[in-house]
């Protein structure tokens, strides 16, 4: 892959962009909209992050030391959608748009107007949703699954905010799949086809598929939701005909795409990384592209794992675990190519490779958790105990943040310039790596030994594993103000960093000079 | 930062001795239970072993093709008969895991010819027990003081694992549960029955469990189901048969005295003292989750009962009496009719009408409640 070196140079000269406020009010750079998605997500994961201190805090011993019942609910709550729809998935859309189109050689997103418009009504969505926290009653303490009759009939009136909230952040998330799907299917440079596109390229599509096909069954599910509690509805109440656990189909029938929505981009990205700092071809390129497909394609036959105790028929239960235990087999295969694009490599271990190599092995140890939690007896003893709650965070945090955070290291010379302190940007990932292990390892014990998830307090035979959590969860907080402090000193200034600082990354983003220019790419590329 | 491993350490040791520290799945008492212990350790041990080897090949693989030993890295991207090696053996192991998972399964779901039925009832929390073969229902609460809960006493031994009044079951029969709700979804759970079944509002599920040794089991609610969610204990008692016979008719020969005491006391009326004594006890023990023990509720959420409302309301005595016995639908407030006697709804109303500077004089009788419920 080369590019006319012309052609960059010539960008470089129109790199005039408005001043001032108005320049991020108004953007439609694909670039500047990008910025703002990473930072917005890196406040939200912080926002949920401080709630997550307050609930290792109060469950650091057992009693009730800090805070009641109702608002520790909320915590819990607000957590989950903060770092669901606040954190992760927005950090994947901010990466999606600065990457994208310097990966396929377009000059920008191909709808730049409604990008922006999905952007700016996100911070929208979440002040309503925190200031629900402050309405009488409190904001919504049903958890981030908001099982019905507990979020209409027992629910407090910020439902309906959390409601609206939600339909905002859905829209969004519509629209910036759209505009990648668009942008990917379109505005490829000459000569890019599909199985030359970069894994993350490839792994957003697909991504943005399932955002469309899903997003709107959330939708759907909350306006059910507002309407059983405010209109008289009964979708979910037996009284007028309806059925709570219908609730929880619809539900996951939206949520189980949704955990591979926060989990295919981070396959990308490590299919990037991995062969970049291995200084070889990724392995099995075409069966990565395959696996990804088949993930997304099974993850629409799943859902009902999640609900294997609300009383279905034996035939349904063995469906959905057979189908389950089959997911293990794509994600077994990229796992083994990740591996086997390390074999005989030439390796070195600077910052992204480190985060990518601790996502390998800790999203393993979470999918074999998984894997366990497939298997529908066994799983009438871990559901709903801390089991889980170490399960998804192992893959979530471990998986899915850790790759965001190696995308960070992988591209930040790329969009500011400028090479990072890798001794601090090390010393971040040897502190998140060790506390995010103290942090969640224990909680399998916890959920084994019987502690059911989502209580503020839990029977003294727990107290040792929840205070060590705590601690690992104090320290793992901590440890993200590093990676702050390593962002801001890399934006004000450092080390020039080439137009392509790492010696075995290849695509075309590393054919424009760092900081890439305002522009990029107004002439297409030529891929051989 | 690499100290914090050595705190966590630090923690673990400086704790009491004394906490019993379980880390693994229970065995549990019953035949399925072992099963499925059995399950999830083959389960965890093939885990295991593909750990060994993945993660075994990437350490050997970062350890020997880094960059200073191996400068010139190998150029294989593709390999047909590998990638169709693990994509086969993986799939084989999946299929053996799933055998034996499918016939538990199918065990665990066999509720016919069972000797024992027993409705089991969620409620925002607490527990109600139904016998079908015997005229005996319970309602099975928390029993763990407010106190230790925030820290003023020492916690007991079974601290938030401990209720009122246990379910009590024999040994060495199939016992079936019916499980349902009368407002959001709980979850029955005995981990050492590996039994957890959710209570669905308006539905019933059936689940059950055959104990193999008498004792005390204990659980706990295992679905948000809120404020108190982590409150709502379950704790079951096997008896050997011949004990679960004596127990059970004991019970149901007092249970039927009660009920003919109450009839009695319609015609007798208690003083003041009386009612506000028993009602304070009353008041605590079903009212104050919510509506709080001084009466101001929870703003938004549990509506206040001092100084406002039909508590202090002169001429809304009878309806507040029929809010606590029926209940206010499509609200958190459940109906206590069936959950208290008559003399206890009595007590609990006037003492309503009367704390926190109420104040209204209302003495409330059992007879009053008696014509609201056969109204």
């Amino acid at each position: 892959m080369s590019t006319a070196v012309e052609a960059t140079h010539h960008d470089a000269h129109h790199d005039h962009k408005p001043s001032g406020i108005g320049r991020w009010l108004f953007t439609t750079n694909h670039k500047d909209i990008g910025s703002m998605y990473l930072w917005f997500s890196f406040i939200m994961f912080l926002t949920g992050g401080a709630m997550a201190m307050v609930i290792r805090a109060e469950l650091f011993q057992p009693g009730l030391q800090l805070i009641e019942p109702q608002f520790f609910n909320q915590m819990t709550t607000v957590h989950g959608l903060i770092m669901v729809f606040g954190a992760v998935m927005p950090a994947f859309t901010g990466l999606a748009n600065w990457m994208i189109p310097m990966m396929i050689g377009a000059p920008d997103m191909a709808l730049p107007r409604m990008n922006n418009w999905s952007f700016w009504i996100l911070p929208f969505a979440f002040i309503i949703l925190l200031g629900s926290l402050f309405m009488e009653g409190g904001g919504p303490a049903f958890g981030w699954t908001f099982y019905a009759p507990l979020s209409t009939t027992y629910s407090s009136d910020s439902t309906a905010l959390f409601v609206f909230s939600v339909h905002i952040m859905g829209i969004s998330s519509i629209m910036g799949a759209i505009n990648v799907i668009v942008t990917i299917m379109n505005m490829r440079a000459p000569g890019m086809n599909y199985m030359k596109m970069p894994l993350f390229v490839w792994t957003w599509l697909i991504t943005a598929f399932l955002l469309i096909a899903v997003m709107p069954v959330l939708a759907g599910a909350v306006t059910m939701v507002l309407t059983d509690k405010y209109f008289g509805t009964s979708f979910f109440d037996a009284a007028g005909g309806g059925d709570p656990v219908m609730f929880q189909h619809i539900f996951w029938f939206f949520g189980h795409p949704e955990v591979y929505i926060m989990i295919l981009p981070s396959f990308g990205i490590i299919s990037a990384i991995i062969p970049a700092f291995t200084r070889k071809r990724l392995f099995g390129y075409s069966s990565m592209v395959y696996a990804t497909a088949a993930i997304a394609l099974l993850s629409f036959l799943v859902w009902a794992h999640h609900m294997f105790t609300t009383g279905m028929p034996v035939f349904a239960e063995l469906f959905f675990m057979y189908c389950t235990m089959l997911i293990a087999v794509p994600t077994g295969v990229k796992v083994f190519n990740w591996v086997a694009t390390m074999w005989k490599g030439s390796m070195t271990f600077e910052t992204p490779m480190l985060f990518a190599l601790a996502f390998v092995i800790l999203f393993t140890i979470g999918g074999f958790s998984g894997l366990m939690l497939a298997i529908t007896p066994v799983d009438f003893q871990y559901h709903d105990t801390y089991f889980v709650v170490a399960h998804f965070h192992y893959v979530l945090v471990s998986g899915a943040i850790f790759s965001i955070m190696a995308a960070a290291y992988y591209w930040l010379p790329k969009w500011t310039g400028h090479m990072y302190d890798s001794t601090l940007a090390k010393t971040h990932f040897w502190a998140s790596v060790i506390s995010v292990n103290v942090l969640f390892f224990p909680m399998h014990f916890a959920g084994l030994a019987g502690m059911p998830r989502r209580i503020p307090d839990y029977a003294t035979q727990f107290a040792d594993v929840n205070q060590i959590t705590s601690i690992g969860g104090f320290a793992f907080g901590l440890s993200q103000l590093i990676f702050l402090w390593v962002v801001i000193k890399c934006v004000k200034g450092g080390e020039k960093a080439d137009a392509k600082p790492w010696e075995g990354a290849e695509g075309l983003e590393w054919t424009v000079p760092s900081p890439a220019p305002y522009h990029t790419f107004e002439k297409p590329p030529k891929v051989d | 930062m690499k100290m914090k491993p050595l705190w966590a350490l630090l923690a673990m040791l400086s704790l009491p001795a004394s906490a019993e520290n379980q880390l693994n799945l229970t065995k549990g008492v019953t035949e399925v239970s072992n099963r499925v212990y059995d399950l999830h350790m083959t389960i965890f041990y093939i885990c295991c072993a593909i750990g060994v080897v993945v993660f075994g090949l990437m350490f050997i693989s970062m350890i020997r093709h880094r960059k200073s030993k191996n400068p010139k890295p190998a150029n294989f991207h593709e390999n047909v008969k590998v990638e169709i090696a693990w994509t086969i053996i993986p799939l084989l192991i999946l299929v053996g895991m799933a055998i034996p998972a499918t016939t538990t399964l199918i065990a665990m779901e066999d509720t016919s010819e069972a000797d024992v039925t027993i409705q089991v009832t969620g409620s925002q929390w607490k527990w109600h027990y139904k016998y079908f073969e015997n005229d005996v229902e319970f309602f099975s609460r928390l029993a763990t003081q407010q106190e230790q809960i925030n820290n003023k006493f020492t916690k007991s031994e079974n601290y938030l694992l401990e209720v009122d009044r246990p379910l009590v079951i024999p040994t060495d029969r199939k016992v079936r549960f019916l499980v349902t709700s009368d407002d959001v979804i709980h979850s029955w759970w005995v981990p050492d029955f590996a039994v957890k079944k959710d209570a669905n509002p308006g539905f019933i599920n059936e689940t059950w469990t055959k104990v193999d040794e008498p004792g005390i089991y204990r659980g706990q609610c295992a679905e948000l189901c809120g404020k108190d969610h982590g409150f709502m204990p379950v704790v079951v008692i096997a008896k050997e048969p011949a004990e679960y016979e004596k127990w059970i008719t004991e019970i149901e020969a007092k249970q039927e005295a009660a009920r003919q005491r109450e009839q009695e006391l319609l015609s007798m009326e208690m003083s003041k003292e009386e009612l506000m004594d028993l009602g304070e006890k009353v008041y605590n023990s079903t009212c104050a989750a919510c509506h709080q023990p001084n009466g101001q509720g929870v703003n938004g959420v549990f509506p206040a009962l001092a100084g406002s409302g039909v508590a202090v309301d002169p001429e809304a005595k009878s309806k507040h009496i029929d809010i606590v016995v029926n209940g206010v639908s499509g609200t958190a407030m459940q109906a206590f009719g069936q959950q208290l006697s008559m003399q206890e709804l009595a007590a609990v109303i006037t003492y309503e009408r009367n704390a926190w500077g109420n104040e209204t004089g209302d003495l409330i009788q059992a007879a009053d409640i008696n014509k609201v419920m056969n109204q």
